[in-house]
């Protein structure tokens, strides 16, 4: 049986997303089963606009999703400069042939990650399966999460 | 049986790995992957992780300097 790492991407911060990515296809590249549980401020790294759109049920979630945005405005947990830190470091990134959270996503998604979205999250958010990109595979609650994690390493990020 | 080339020397973990399984893929059995790769983490990992998943590692050869020649097989 292959080896198997599930990881709990609860940061919606740009470096703690690229954490994720990069262990993800590091992982899946070297043979590994691997699957992303999306809960929380996680859910902005799958959603299918990157940017900042009114995605929610009600005026009060469409604003939350306005603010919170996708992968492309996700804050940088310290540093942050309003907004600025995360655009230095991908062009740092870019200059140092080192991968973005955007290219580590389309990584992901070629080496055949596992992607999951919380169920409970989205309900609170608002969201639907739909607001995020077709390489979701399910919405998941705990249980499931935990059956398709059993035998393997689990990481909370 | 064809040969395919790849050039990682420019990339950083965990790319390395990434663009040559991801190349690997494409491949027919049988077919020949030639990696061209730095010293240090990338010569040590892409031909362990490489023979790991059942791909055979035909031959590791200095190109110049630092610069090194992985030849995998699918």
């Amino acid at each position: 049986m292959a080896n198997k790492l599930s990881i709990i991407s609860f940061s919606g911060d740009f470096d703690k997303l690229t954490a994720v990515f990069t262990l993800a296809t590091g992982a899946a590249a070297v043979g590994y089963e691997v699957n992303l549980f999306f809960t929380f401020w996680g859910l902005d790294a799958i959603k299918k606009k990157q940017g900042r759109s009114f995605v929610g049920g009600t005026a009060l979630t469409k604003l939350f999703g306005f603010f919170m945005g996708g992968l492309k405005a996700a804050p940088v947990s310290r540093l942050n400069f309003w907004g600025a830190s995360a655009s230095i470091f991908r062009s740092l990134m870019r200059r140092n042939n080192v991968a973005t959270p955007e290219e580590l996503l389309e990584a992901a998604k070629a080496l055949s990650v596992n992607f999951y979205a919380c169920e409970m999250a989205m309900h609170i958010l608002g969201l639907t399966k739909e607001d995020f990109i077709p390489e979701v595979k399910d919405v998941l609650g705990v249980a499931s999460f935990l059956k398709i994690a059993d035998g393997g390493q689990t990481l909370f990020i | 049986m064809a040969t395919f080339h790849l050039d990682i020397t420019k990339e950083h973990c965990p790319m390395t790995f990434v663009k040559t399984k991801i190349e690997l893929a494409k491949l027919k059995t049988g077919d020949i992957l030639e990696v061209l790769l730095s010293e240090g983490e990338p010569l040590e990992n892409v031909p362990r992780t490489s023979q790991e998943q059942g791909y055979q590692v035909t031959g590791i050869e200095q190109v110049e300097g630092s610069t090194y020649r992985v030849s995998i097989q699918k």
